[in-house]
């Protein structure tokens, strides 16, 4: 009979089944990065002039900028000159109803489980659909409208409402912020875009799926939210692309702007294709998420569930700017076979009585190397700033490890921060408990990781919620014994 | 229904024999109780039956119901009908008690090519069976044995059994950590499950869960087999003499 190691080790075998890819004719840009590559983007999306010129600047930096090294993944060098870095569905004009969408299109949204219609009338989720580098629907518009609401691409926002754009777009993840928010600055060409007016309660959650289907292209999508005072929303984005041997990269940028007594809750359920378990092929997901609480009161959370990719390097942050202003960042990150991650939080506490929490499960499986890495920063007049750090790591197998590096900087006496670690493993006794019980091995592994990743799943809005514990059990199948 | 014959069973990783040519028959409808002295094997034995890893069998064999219980994984006989009512059930964190045992009941019935039970029919059962055994329901929704009394987290095994309605009950020192209210409510939901289709093997150290549950057979555990057999006096004679006297005329 198998232990919990060689069950482990036989789930790690299993296949991603979000890898199909779905042939429908697109527009590409050449392969390589340039300036004439960086105009052509701008022409395509019809770019305003200060946009173009921040791309340009952005990629000139870019040019002297270094690939990050400090974090704990290996990979082979990338070679940016070998990515599409534009792929569009060949669509004339965006769908004016849900009706003109390619059929290819919905097809495969289908396939995933997010049928557009259905999802729309069903769940009451307003979501935005995004095809490689561009946004193909967007459902939901006119009930939003109604309350001011703005759901959108990020490229109609560009030309709808310019200015908020303009004024928000670089303002919390500044072009030249790090190499991958540089390179993202430079050849974004889509992501979506939220605005929620003074007072108002978005009344449903808000939601993008991104999927990765062209070969070589990389996605580099750029989400902007702007909760105005009082304001409230809820946004999850989902992602899975098609089974590849080669590497794909994915630079993203998230930008998060509360301002007094708003809140943001902001969900990521991410299941990128991983790789095979010889660790070919995958997404490398190298992405810059950062929201500021720039208001009095305010509040951002980050809630994840991280199951996929080859490589994660992707540290959502907070900046507490406003008094009382409140951080959260609650993750589930599991990574089996060959899959490696580094990935945590910062929470740059500035204001008065800012609040911080974090909580972190991190699960290993196979040869998986996983690393927390957080920052909790008090600057100087974070008086009485508080938070509190848990991070749980769970291994599967003698195999995978898990690393926790926690960075904190205290520079007001007043400032408390508490960090609490755990390690543990999934025991014989627990899955000889349940297989008695009747439930499966691998079942079984699913219900405790599950359990001991409970208070992150509990953050997760309810349909989603669902969504992540299956994804959870699909993850790590293959993984225990 | 169970038929162990000469059956070895070593530990250690096969270094150290612990039963050394066990025979014993289970027809439905019967319960046997188990006595031995500590680390005579009456956990190994239940180990052995439910399929943990750990627990070599070196010669004999278990059938049950007719088809050689050894091959099958520890799923598969819970799915055949085996229950096993442990002496150290095990705290899973995070996953709620009622949850669990929703899971394990389509569980079985899914492996068994039933469909599974609706949300409300086990409300509906649980909330009857919770009550039956004394289980409140403040427990039926915490954390699966986590922080839970001894005497919770066996009430808790029992609440399972009924739930689950096995065909053979196997019950490893449920009365170990129990008060005597405790015990007359544990014992009503074991013997709520008596049935002329079902067996059950009662592991216990001491006589006076037999009073509550009574047995139709008594057999004493030493030395890796069963060394005496008889009704149930034979467990108050036990209890007057000892194992070593008990024994000692045996031998
Ligand atoms: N997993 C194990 N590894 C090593 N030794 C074991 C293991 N399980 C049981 N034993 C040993 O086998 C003997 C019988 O144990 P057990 O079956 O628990 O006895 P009982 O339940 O009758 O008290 C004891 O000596 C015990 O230490
Ligand atoms: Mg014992």
């Amino acid at each position: 009979m198998a232990t919990a190691l060689e069950t482990v080790q036989d789930y790690a075998a299993k296949a991603y089944k979000y890898g199909f890819s779905t042939a429908i004719e697109s527009d590409m840009a050449p392969k390589g990065l340039n300036e004439d590559i960086v105009r052509l983007i701008s022409a395509k999306k019809n770019d305003p002039e200060w946009l173009a010129e921040w791309r340009l600047e952005a990629f000139r930096r870019w040019l002297t900028m270094e690939e990050p090294t400090w974090q704990k993944v290996h990979y082979p060098p990338i070679d940016y000159q070998d990515v599409h870095y534009y792929a569009a569905p060949k669509i004339k004009e965006r769908p004016k109803s849900l009706d003109e969408i390619d059929p290819e299109i919905r097809s495969t949204y289908d396939k995933l489980g997010i049928p557009i219609k259905e999802q729309e009338i069903l769940a009451g989720v307003a979501v935005d659909y995004v095809w490689d580098s561009v946004s193909v629907a967007t459902t939901f518009r006119a009930k939003l409208e109604e309350l001011g609401i703005i759901f959108c691409s990020v490229s109609e926002a560009v030309h709808d409402h310019p200015e908020l754009v303009r004024k928000y777009l670089g303002s919390v993840v500044p072009a030249g912020d790090n190499f991958f928010a540089a390179l993202n600055a430079a050849v974004f060409t889509d992501g979506s875009f939220v605005y929620v007016p003074k007072g108002v309660r978005c009344p449903m959650e808000l939601s993008t799926y991104f999927r990765i289907n062209e070969m070589n292209t990389g996605q580099f999508e750029r989400t902007l939210i702007i909760a105005e005072a009082g304001s409230y929303v809820s946004y999850l984005e989902g992602c899975t692309a098609p089974q590849r041997d080669e590497n794909q990269l994915h630079a993203a940028v998230v930008e998060l702007i509360a301002l007094d007594d708003a809140e943001i809750k902001y969900s990521t359920v991410q299941n990128w294709y991983p790789g095979n378990a010889e660790g070919k092929g995958g997404i490398y997901n190298f992405v810059t998420k950062r929201g500021t609480c720039r208001g009095k009161r305010s509040k951002i959370s980050w809630t994840q569930v991280e199951t996929g990719s080859a490589i994660t390097w992707k540290y959502p942050s907070c900046i507490l700017q406003g008094d009382d202003s409140v951080g959260e960042f609650y993750s589930v990150a599991v990574t089996n076979n060959a899959q490696q991650a580094d990935t945590g939080t910062k929470m740059i506490h500035i204001g008065k009585r800012t609040r911080s929490r974090i909580v972190s499960k991190g699960i290993s499986a196979g040869r998986a190397d996983q690393t927390y890495r957080g920052l909790v920063r008090m600057q100087k007049g974070a008086e009485g700033a508080r938070n509190h750090t848990q991070c749980d790591s769970m291994l599967i197998g003698d195999k995978c490890g898990a690393h926790t590096v926690p960075y904190i900087e205290i520079k007001n006496r007043t400032a408390q921060a508490e960090h609490e670690a755990t390690t543990s493993k999934i025991s014989d006794d627990q899955l000889f408990y349940c297989r008695s019980r009747g439930i499966p091995e691998e079942d079984a592994v699913a219900l405790i990781v599950n359990g001991f990743c409970r208070e992150v799943m509990n953050e997760l809005p309810m349909e989603f919620a669902v969504e992540a514990r299956k994804l959870l059990g699909i993850s790590l199948e293959g993984s225990v014994g | 229904m169970l038929k162990i014959s000469d059956l070895h069973v070593a530990v250690d990783g096969g270094s150290k024999p612990v039963l050394k040519g066990l025979t014993l028959e289970v027809e439905p409808g019967e319960v046997h109780a188990i006595m031995g002295p500590n680390g005579s094997g009456k956990s190994t034995l239940s180990y052995v039956l439910a399929g943990r890893d750990g627990y070599d069998v070196t010669g004999g064999t278990v059938r049950f119901e007719g088809a050689d219980l050894l091959e099958l994984e520890v799923e598969e006989r819970a799915a055949a009908g085996i229950f096993l009512a442990m002496q150290y059930p095990v705290e899973i964190p995070g996953v709620a008690n009622n949850y669990f045992l929703r899971q394990s009941l389509n569980a079985l019935r899914r492996a068994r090519g039933e469909p599974e039970i609706s949300a409300a029919d086990f409300i509906k059962k649980l909330r009857a069976v919770a009550e039956q055994v004394g289980v409140g329901q403040e427990l039926i929704k915490r954390d699966v044995n986590a922080g839970f009394s001894g005497g919770e987290k066996k009430r808790n095994e029992i609440l399972q059994m009924v739930m689950l309605e096995p065909k053979l009950c196997v019950l490893d020192e449920t009365d170990s950590g129990l008060d005597i209210d405790a015990l007359k409510t544990v014992a009503d939901g074991v013997n709520s499950l008596r049935s002329p289709d079902r067996g059950m093997i009662v592991i216990t150290h001491y006589q006076r869960l037999l009073d509550y549950i009574v047995p139709d057979f008594v057999h004493i555990l030493a030395d890796g087999r069963i060394r005496k057999t008889g009704g149930k006096e034979l467990a108050l004679e036990l209890e007057e003499q000892g194992y070593e006297q008990l024994l000692g005329e045996a031998a």
